[in-house]
């Protein structure tokens, strides 16, 4: 029979180590999609998630199970994130003109015609993410949560720890900032 | 260009595809092996960084001992040195011994 979250938890915090194992193995690649999200380079995306882990087995006893485990995970998963955002803040300031021929080719393809540039296209997901990575981490993480996965202001505010008015001002100037950004693109490709 | 089309169109794209889930194979082995070593070395780690922190402790408190000492035999011209009132207090049982013979 399968042990629930809190038994195993609760065989951890007596000191079975081993009963962790089984917590890793369910909720692995729920981390790993997360992750994936944040971070290109596997090696990256795996020290995240082992991070995770990690944090999540120093900190258990400190989760009070007042709310699913899968949500107090989810929570140290988005700070973990955020932190590998901010401590890897690199090449923000580059320009747009190392871009893939795919991605130029789709960009002109929008300024002739919207509509015959396809969403679905690999060049426009290699564009969003290139746009993502010049963004601060803050703004970047909650176009993430928001526009990409479709969380509510109040998930996003449980899950970051910012109070609910926060998460509104940071969204404002994260939609602005990539508006910003995709301007200073089309300029430096157009000009 | 329609700079809020191409957020929408760009974010719209981001959305289409949502990212791997793929786990690397033994993943959660390579996690438990990273704990148990963790767990070895945390008392030795615990206990090195308490010795730092007692070095630590003992420099500062060997600093303000010094930077007082400095100041306070600077202030103190006209009475006995330091080393002069050290020595009277560290010998003044040895001297009242004598006394008594």
């Amino acid at each position: 029979m399968e042990l629930t979250d809190r038994e195993l938890i609760a065989a951890v915090l007596k000191g079975e180590t081993e009963g962790f194992e089984a917590l890793v193995k369910k909720y692995q690649n729920r981390i790993f999609a997360m992750a994936r999200r944040y971070a290109r380079r596997e090696s990256e995306v795996e020290d995240i998630v082992q991070e995770v882990f990690i944090k999540a087995f120093q900190k258990l006893d400190s989760y009070r199970a007042e709310a699913p485990f899968e949500h107090w995970l989810m929570r140290l998963s988005v700070r973990t994130c955020y932190d590998f955002l901010r401590n890897h803040q690199r090449n923000r300031e580059s320009a747009f003109t190392d871009m893939t021929d795919q991605e130029t080719d789709w960009l002109e393809r929008f300024a002739v015609d919207p509509d015959t540039a396809v969403e679905t296209a690999d060049a426009a997901r290699d564009l969003v993410e290139r746009v993502l990575c010049q963004l601060p981490p803050a703004a970047r993480l909650i176009l993430t949560l928001l526009e990409i996965e479709g969380r509510s202001i109040k998930e996003i505010s449980e899950l970051t720890g910012w109070s609910i008015s926060l998460v509104k001002i940071r969204a404002f100037r994260a939609r602005a900032a990539m508006r910003k950004c995709l301007a200073k693109m089309t300029v430096e490709k157009y000009m | 260009m329609k700079i809020d089309e191409l957020q929408k169109k760009l974010l719209a794209s981001a959305r289409s595809k949502p990212p791997s889930d793929h786990v690397p194979y033994a993943f959660e082995q390579r996690v438990m092996a990273h704990l148990r070593s963790q767990s070895r070395t945390d008392k030795w780690t615990l206990w090195s960084v308490a010795l730092w922190r007692a070095a630590a402790s003992c420099i500062a408190i060997m600093l303000l001992t010094g930077i007082w000492v400095y100041f306070a035999a600077d202030s103190n011209t006209s009475g006995d040195p330091l080393a002069v009132a050290l020595e009277n207090t560290v010998l003044a049982s040895l001297d009242s011994a004598g006394d008594s013979w």
